[in-house]
């Protein structure tokens, strides 16, 4: 007995939202995939549009290389609104 | 639906000390733990031991309440009772995911709960021979359960977690729905009454039982709470419940089986009876009434429908040849 | 309404072929083949619960006797519910359930789709609401028949079978008398029996993806509709007013 593939489900909330990953799913295929997708995750009307992909297609960066991912960009402040100083008389920018 | 009670959880880890320490430091820091992140060996046993039980918990659950479908008494609480079931079977089904995301199938858990190798509530080896069965699970076991549920939510492992946001969400009906048809019954015909209250007997002790072992006795409970897998003690979830429950007992004028049961000032908190452990472990080891029948009808769910898996596998196959071979031929 | 009698009739065939077949899909509920199907299962039988529902809460106004929905599911005798045989026959394998649904929902959506048009508000809106349901039952069944009947050697094995002991059954969805005729005319509800090509229409290219054939059939099975039922449909009312009989006249 093989096992069905694992598919990660996003849903899209409603239009002018992106989809959002919110669980998985086995199916054999990617038609059973989105119906079974539509069944378990939109019981409640949480959206109007799935995407499903096949969870070993997606690559993820690697936990132990974190430090060197993200904390570089932990200390460049000047790429925030609110490092720069400007009076308050100038009115809202 | 589930409540903690992890039975036999070994926590036992091979890491140094730093390592330890400083995993530890992450969740002290209320650090979420995610699927890649290293963790110690004991972590992830405990919460694939821990998740896997609560997903069989649910998907168990579905038999003794999925028993009434078919004679649910109006058509409203017929479709309530099948939305509910459903929910339970989904729920079961966002735990194996989370479960999976630490690296066991789902395959493997449910051959391991077929086989008597992984536990689930026991509070679902009992039988639910009245309709009122179907409003005290509601009300107590779903109450016994969100309880337990809702800390779980703040849990150190992310996709577990997240997953029971998603359940407790859905969840906030179950309770509601059980309550409410016992509230029916004990405002009902006499027999209807009688058959309230006599379901509250059966389901009380059962209730109580379902947040584990006393605090004195439990052997997991320190590394798990140190882990922050799980949130409160068994004794202080027990008494959370008992509080919250005998007031709603005695709205719809029915009677706690328990005649120690007494209101104490001090500690602004119920004192309950003694509880029946021998009894707790004796379902628990698989000699309660419907232990047997449970697991022979997840098992012949799971043999009768291999076959269907089977063919969706194989037509999966053929789809993707035949997309290769016409992809090739373009 | 200027014939009432044969309205109410056509309700009840309606409201008791959904209850039925909504009963039959949750016998499945907690003993599906794979936990997503335990999922999709039930999403289907709330759906014709709910059509049952609404179209019993009409049919007690037309009837105009005070009777809820409740009563009407549950409060009759076994002559009186006008389902389909196909829908009440027993579950089966797996295949024999997909199938079964597929037959029933392929002649739904094009029936509930014209009946979006009927003269009848209630009955219009009800089918504006139930033609959406129906049409991912046809989707989500079709892909099923397809999965069976193209899958393994067993699968395939099963779901020819399914067809040479459902098929006979189908011809009932197209059947006509004077309670068709009436409400055709009268702009209540299609003609059954006009929406014979499209259903069949349906079933063939389902069919030719599965490698299913289908078949002949001699003696359509017929009955249902005027309440002479299969020998297991009495099991089937005697669970589902279990309650109601044993405990009469109470709120639940």
């Amino acid at each position: 007995m093989t096992d069905a593939p694992l598919w990660e489900v996003f849903i899209r909330p409603r239009n002018g939202l992106s989809h959002v990953h919110c669980g998985s799913v086995h199916a054999a295929d990617e038609v059973m995939a989105i119906q079974a997708a539509r069944d378990v995750y939109t019981r409640r009307g949480e959206g109007n549009s799935i995407w499903v992909v096949p969870s070993d297609a997606i690559t993820a960066s690697d936990p132990a290389l974190k430090e060197q991912n993200f904390e570089p960009a932990m200390s460049k402040i000047y790429r925030h609104p609110s490092f720069y100083e400007i009076p308050e008389d100038v009115g809202h920018m | 639906m589930y409540a903690q009670g992890l039975i036999g959880a070994d926590a036992a880890t091979t890491e140094d000390a730093a390592f330890l320490e400083r995993f530890q430091a992450r969740i002290d820091a209320e650090e979420k733990i995610e699927p890649n992140d290293p963790m110690p060996a004991g972590y992830r046993k405990t919460l694939i031991r821990q998740i896997g039980q609560h997903a069989h918990s649910e998907i168990v659950g579905m038999l003794p309440e999925g028993n009434w479908i078919t004679r649910a008494p109006s058509l409203r609480r017929k479709a309530a009772l099948l939305a509910k079931v459903q929910d339970e079977g989904g729920h079961g089904l966002y735990l194996y995911a989370a479960a999976e995301t630490l690296g066991v199938t789902r395959d493997q858990m449910t051959e391991e709960l077929l086989s008597g190798k992984a536990k689930y509530s026991s509070i679902f080896n009992y039988p639910t021979p009245t309709w009122a069965d179907i409003g005290a699970i509601g009300w107590l076991v779903d109450g016994a359960a969100i309880m337990n549920q809702i800390p779980l939510c703040r849990c150190s492992y992310g996709p577990y977690a997240r997953a029971m946001i998603r359940v407790c969400k859905e969840e906030s009906f179950h309770q509601r729905q059980g309550y409410e048809i016992m509230m029916t019954l004990a405002r009902g015909a006499p027999a209807q009454k009688d058959m309230a209250q006599d379901a509250l007997n059966r389901w009380w002790w059962p209730s109580l039982v379902m947040f584990g072992p006393p605090d004195s006795d439990s052997v997991h409970g320190d590394q798990s709470m140190a882990w922050k897998i799980k949130r409160f003690t068994n004794d202080e979830l027990r008494r959370k419940f008992i509080n919250a429950t005998v007031p709603q007992a005695e709205f719809i004028d029915l009677t706690v089986p328990d005649p120690d049961l007494r209101w104490n000032d001090d500690t602004q908190s119920y004192e309950h009876g003694p509880i029946d452990w021998d009894e707790f472990w004796r379902v628990v080891k698989g000699h309660g009434q419907m232990n047997r029948d449970r697991i022979a009808a997840r098992r012949k769910a799971w043999e009768d429908g291999a076959w269907v898996r089977d063919a969706a596998v194989a037509h999966g196959e053929k789809r993707r040849t035949r997309h290769t071979a016409a992809l090739a031929a373009e | 309404m200027t014939d009432q009698p044969a309205f109410l009739e056509l309700l009840l065939r309606l409201g008791d072929d959904c209850l039925v077949l909504g009963h039959r899909l949750s016998e499945w509920c907690g003993h599906a083949p794979m936990l997503e199907e335990d999922l999709s299962m039930p999403n289907m039988a709330l759906d014709l619960i709910g059509q049952a529902r609404s179209i019993y809460t009409r049919a007690g106004e037309v009837e105009g006797k005070g009777r809820s929905e409740d009563d009407l599911a549950y409060l009759r005798a076994d002559r009186e519910y006008r389902n389909l045989l196909l829908v009440e026959r027993p579950n089966g394998d797996f295949a024999h359930t997909m199938l079964r649904q597929f037959y029933y929902a392929a002649f739904m959506e094009p029936y509930w789709r014209e009946a979006v048009a009927s003269s009848d508000a209630a009955l219009a809106g009800i089918a504006g609401k139930a033609v959406k349901e129906i049409g991912y039952h046809v989707r989500h069944a079709g892909e099923w028949v397809i999965r069976l009947g193209d899958g393994t050697e067993e699968s395939a094995r099963r779901m020819a079978v399914a067809v040479d002991a459902l098929h006979p059954y189908t011809g009932e969805l197209f059947a006509v008398d004077g309670v068709t005729d009436a409400m055709a005319a009268a702009g209540v509800a299609p003609d059954p029996s006009a929406l014979r090509p499209e259903w069949d229409a349906t079933i063939d290219t389902i069919f030719a993806d599965a490698g299913l054939r289908r078949p002949e059939v001699a003696y359509p099975q017929l009955g249902g509709r005027q309440g002479c039922h299969g020998e297991e449909f009495g099991f089937l009312l005697a669970e589902l007013q279990y309650m109601q009989r044993a405990y009469p006249a109470m709120t639940w």
